[in-house]
């Protein structure tokens, strides 16, 4: 198909390659250089969308980011939605639908890659347009770090959208020089495409650039798609640019309708014609520029309706000497047409009255209620905002330390004034980094600035239609209208931010860039208030909307969040293992063997430790190495039991509270010297616990001369458990006495296997005769494998997480965290015997004598056996309890506690659990209830220990 | 994401450091001369005001050292960092 509104010649598109593209399965055709919208006006089609609400036919309204109207969706090259059509650069394969109201997400994983970057800035300047490339240039001559970025695929901002001259050249020709002396600075990045999204505190901006999105499929493979740079600038020179702001009026959604300087951007950028008969409606003098424009392009303008009772004298003379009608005193008050404008509805205005209209045919209408300046960035960096009557915009109204809004971002619309703001907040911001300026920063020498007529504050034209603002749209893409305000405002709604979110404007895509400031005024005029009252919302990042993906950047996957692995990780993956995360540490948690479930090999590895030989890989458990002549001190303070009186060579299992004399860890302490332990924390504990000692050691007892390492990942831990383990240690160890009397029950000794240096302590987390193996990851697996040879006649079973807990749960032993959850003390647990009566003070004491700690009732760790033998109480379960004439108490039945444990133990031959229960040893004996599956389940207390309660088995 | 001045490392990201709540608030001399309720406002009792408050700070994923600030709850602005040993502050 031919570009049927394509001009002859001009704008920065790449006329002698033509690429083809597909919209709604139609194929068209455009050039390189062209946005999707362009491409798509190019072949004379406005329509693109439906509206959510109203299913209203929407077509293209402006030429970038603020287009409130052209949102598509993409199916190649890769499915996206809701993208903008103004935003979309044209390439080869590029396939977009018409958007229904909503977009669909892509069903496939997206498979490009996408990163972020860190970068540090003396100067950060944002927008490439006449400001803040004078900026630029301005930071650069002096030498100073410098960041340039803009969000569109060349820099000129508005320049590539006008006639501009400079130098009395062409202005693009002074960009192209920036642009290249900027590139000849080694310490500038100049990005385009690249989208400042979020100004957070201490110069710290997030910005987006869009890295191969205009490639397609070409696209290669090992760059990333977008990248998200995390620019931290010492200063930022903000120069954004300003949004032109539609006036709201009856049915003035149509396709054909589109703001006047986005007229301009087609015709200049993309050698465009966005219609071929136009009316042009404006308040202020900027829209006659995109009235002569396309009247020299060949369009013809119908009228230029301008609702300032005297318009522009001197633009007015220019317009008609170039014959172009204009109507002054007048607006237009409504339009026809379906899926394209047909015709405006012209009405003279004095006074805020609107007299009798008439119909003026057109294809294209172009609107201008003036600008907007964007002062997102500056408003995120809680900049705070002043209105300015005359312009009718929201203007930075205070100077942020570090940050400089200049060119028409502050509200300077002519070329010469944002050159020079530009250069003035570059020389500020030298200034306040102290970099002396560059002998040589000259400015290129633009037209004298005419004073333009003063504009027309004008949101809205009284609706004359019938319809009572409810075709009068605010926010085109929430389908919200004149009438949602007056709604709202009726419904007893004042403030600004309570109208957005009664109407949704400014909540959807686009954030409100057209919609906003209107919103402001429209609200003020029907509340009869200022609008500097009324204010604006809050501008939140990002300025235009960010991919997951994007943010998400490598952190996906595997690479979300580090896996950490034992040194035997290797082999439990070749024996089968089936791994559980326990933090971030991969463990295995069974080794099936073939036919195996969960259940069956879980009883054969808890049989193979109770009544032969199993191992464990124990090395995630927390290791810290606490030296110092005060290491005894500290422990004393931190355990709720003595430390000090432990002997070197010696093992004590230690409990830890919190001020609250609540547990929060549990282990075993070796003494390695007088002044030197090896903490023993539980795996998930062990970084907590290194943060506990040296929060205390470092805020409050500063004078103790002792320090603490983690040591996790220095030592493999190997329990060697069961009856035969004492046979197999003493084989692979053979110049070690494994006898009780030469190595009793929580003692470590110290030895050498072929000259590496091995720990084994004889401590016990199953109740059996168990040595613990420390030795060098390094040679972890070496040592597993010499176990497991020397523990093959014993049949050696290698066992997991499963049966760990198993056993541990047989005697009664804890979990922290898992059976308890904070508010369990020591003696909850039945180990008042490892609370020292005899130190003066520990972390937690004094909340033992709290009257609360003394009650009876207090939740206490007991152990349950279901009473038909067979039941597995799922953990977390309630425990109720029968009143004595066999009913359950009425509801809200009262709960005794839950289960924290529970079990099928092939010792017992039988399923049992552990439980917090309300006065739980005083119940042991007692039958309570626990509801499964809709079933009350009969269950017997008993005390916690239920394997081995003696502790007979600990010696072999 | 703001920068905090570590009295060690200087600015670094506000995400290397972690919160420790009000600062000068030691534990007692002799927590078993204390009354139930003397205690209780000890382990469960800080202020919470709004504008400048002295806070203890941790710089947990860089040099692992506590220090103190003083912070504007209101604005978030750390107005100075200094020392577990330096005397606390004279706050306006």
């Amino acid at each position: 198909m031919t570009s049927t509104s394509r001009t002859p010649e001009g704008g920065r598109i790449d006329r002698a390659t033509t690429v083809e593209f597909t919209f709604d399965g139609q194929t068209l055709t455009g050039h390189p250089g062209d946005t999707l919208a362009s491409a798509l006006l190019a072949s004379g089609r406005h329509r693109v969308a439906t509206s959510i609400k109203l299913g209203r036919p929407r077509g293209i309204a402006a030429a970038w980011a603020e287009d409130p109207g052209g949102l598509v969706q993409i199916e190649e090259p890769f499915p996206e939605p809701m993208l903008l059509a103004t935003t979309v650069e044209l390439h080869d394969g590029l396939a977009a639908h018409a958007l229904p109201g909503q977009g669909r997400l892509a069903d496939v994983p997206d498979s490009a890659r996408y990163d972020a970057v860190h970068h540090h800035v003396d100067v950060l300047v944002v927008g490439a347009g006449p400001a803040g490339l004078a900026a630029a240039l301005t930071a650069a001559r002096a030498g100073a770090r410098v960041a340039l970025v803009d969000e569109q695929s060349e820099a000129g901002g508005s320049l590539l959208s006008g006639t501009d001259r400079l130098d009395g050249v062409p202005a693009l020709q002074w960009v192209a020089a920036a642009v290249a002396e900027l590139a000849g600075h080694p310490e500038v990045l100049h990005l385009q495409r690249t989208t400042a999204f979020g100004s957070y505190d201490d110069g710290f901006v997030l910005a987006l650039e869009r890295r191969t999105d205009h490639l397609g499929a070409a696209a290669p493979k090992h760059v990333s798609r977008q990248r998200v740079w995390r620019i931290r600038a010492r200063s930022i020179v903000v120069a954004t640019g300003a949004h032109e702001r539609p006036v709201v009026f009856a049915d003035n959604d149509r396709p054909g309708i589109m703001l006047a300087g986005a007229a301009r951007t087609f015709l200049h950028r993309y050698g465009v014609l966005p219609g071929r008969q136009a009316v042009v409606f404006t308040t202020n003098d900027s829209a006659y520029d995109a009235a002569l424009d396309l009247h020299r392009a060949g369009v013809r303008v119908q009228a230029l309706v301008d609702a300032r009772p005297e318009g522009s004298p001197r633009r007015r003379e220019e317009c008609e000497h170039a014959g172009i009608r204009v109507l002054s005193g007048a607006v237009v008050t409504g339009t026809q047409g379906v899926e394209r404008v047909t015709h405006a509805l012209v009405a003279p205005f004095a006074d805020g009255e609107v007299g009798a209209g008439s119909a003026i045919a057109c294809d294209l209408l172009l609107v201008s209620g003036g600008w907007n300046p964007a002062v997102h960035l500056f408003s995120q960096a809680r900049g705070r905002l002043r209105y300015d009557e005359a312009l009718g915009a929201f203007l930075p109204g205070e100077e942020l330390d570090g940050l400089a809004v200049t060119g028409s971002a502050a509200g300077v619309f002519d070329l010469a004034g944002c050159l020079a703001d530009g250069q003035r907040g570059a020389g500020a911001a030298l200034g306040a980094l102290a970099i002396p300026p560059a002998g040589e920063d000259r400015l290129p020498a633009a037209p004298e600035p005419v004073v333009p007529a003063a504009p027309l504050v004008l949101w809205r034209v009284p609706d004359t239609s019938g319809a009572e603002g409810s075709t009068s749209f605010v926010d085109l893409q929430r389908d919200a209208t004149v009438a949602d305000i007056a709604r709202a405002v009726g419904a007893g709604l004042r403030s600004i931010e309570h109208v957005k979110r009664y109407t949704t404007i400014g909540t959807a895509h686009d954030q409100g860039k057209t919609s906003g400031v209107l919103t402001s005024g429209i609200t003020a005029e029907l509340l009869g208030i200022p609008v500097q009252d009324t204010g604006t919302t809050t501008f939140r990042p990002p300025y235009t909307p960010v991919a997951f993906a994007a943010l998400a950047g490598r952190d996906r996957g595997r690479l979300f969040d580090p896996e950490r692995v034992t040194a035997l990780h290797e082999w439990h993956v070749a024996a089968g293992a089936v791994f559980e995360d326990v933090g971030q540490w991969k463990r295995p948690r069974y080794y099936p063997q073939p036919g195996e479930d969960m259940e069956a090999a879980v009883l054969r590895e808890c049989a193979a430790a109770r009544t032969g030989v199993g191992i464990l890989d124990g090395s995630t458990l927390g290791k810290i190495d606490v030296q110092g002549p005060d290491a005894a001190v500290l422990l004393d303070l931190l355990y709720t039991n003595l430390m000090s009186s432990l002997k070197v060579g010696s093992v004590r299992y230690g409990v830890m509270c919190g001020v609250d004399g609540m547990v929060i860890d549990d282990g075993t302490v070796l003494r390695l010297a007088e002044d030197r332990f090896l903490v023993l924390t539980t795996t998930g504990g062990a970084a907590k616990i290194l943060d506990w000692m040296e929060e205390w050691v470092q805020t409050e007892w500063p004078e103790l001369r002792v320090h603490c390492t983690s040591v996790t990942e220095q030592w493999v831990t190997l329990p060697v458990v069961g009856p035969r383990s004492r046979d197999v240690v003493g084989a692979v160890f053979p110049q070690v006495d494994v006898s009780t009397e030469a190595f009793p029950f929580m003692t470590w000794r110290d030895t050498t296997l072929d000259g590496v240096p091995v720990r084994l302590a004889r401590i016990s987390f199953s109740g059996e005769l168990a040595f613990e193996v420390y030795v060098n990851p390094w040679y972890a697996v070496a040592v597993w494998q010499r176990l497991l040879e020397a523990g093959r006649p014993y049949g050696i079973t290698p066992y997991g997480t499963e049966t760990m807990h198993v056993l541990r749960a047989e005697k009664g032993y804890p979990i922290i965290g898992q059976d308890t959850d904070g508010t369990v003390t020591p003696h909850d647990l039945g180990m008042a015997w490892a609370v020292s009566k005899k130190k003066p003070d520990f972390i937690g004491k004094r909340s033992f004598t709290r009257p609360a700690n003394a009650d009876p009732l207090r939740k206490q760790l007991v152990g349950l056996l279901p009473v038909d033998g067979q039941t597995v109480l799922p953990e977390g379960s309630q425990i109720v309890e029968f009143l004595p004439d066999g009913e359950l108490p009425p509801p809200p039945v009262p709960m005794l506690g839950h289960v924290t444990s529970s079990y099928r133990s092939a010792a017992l031959a039988r399923p049992f659990a552990l439980a917090l229960v309300k006065g739980g040893r005083s119940r042991v004996g007692d039958t309570v209830h626990v509801p499964v599956d809709g079933t009350l389940v009969p269950v017997e207390v008993t005390g916690s220990v239920l394997v081995d309660p003696e502790g007979a088995r600990r010696d072999g | 994401m703001q920068l905090i001045a570590c009295p060690w490392c200087g600015p670094r990201e506000e995400v290397e450091f972690s919160y420790g709540g009000q600062a000068h608030v030691p534990y007692p001399d002799d927590p078993g001369a204390l009354s139930d309720e003397e205690w209780a406002h000890y382990v469960f009792f800080r202020a919470n005001p709004k504008g400048r408050f002295a806070e203890r700070w941790n710089h947990s994923a860089g040099c692992r050292r506590w220090f103190n600030a003083i912070r504007d709850t209101a604005t978030y602005r750390f107005e100075r960092v200094y020392r577990l040993d330096d005397p606390k502050p004279v706050i306006p």
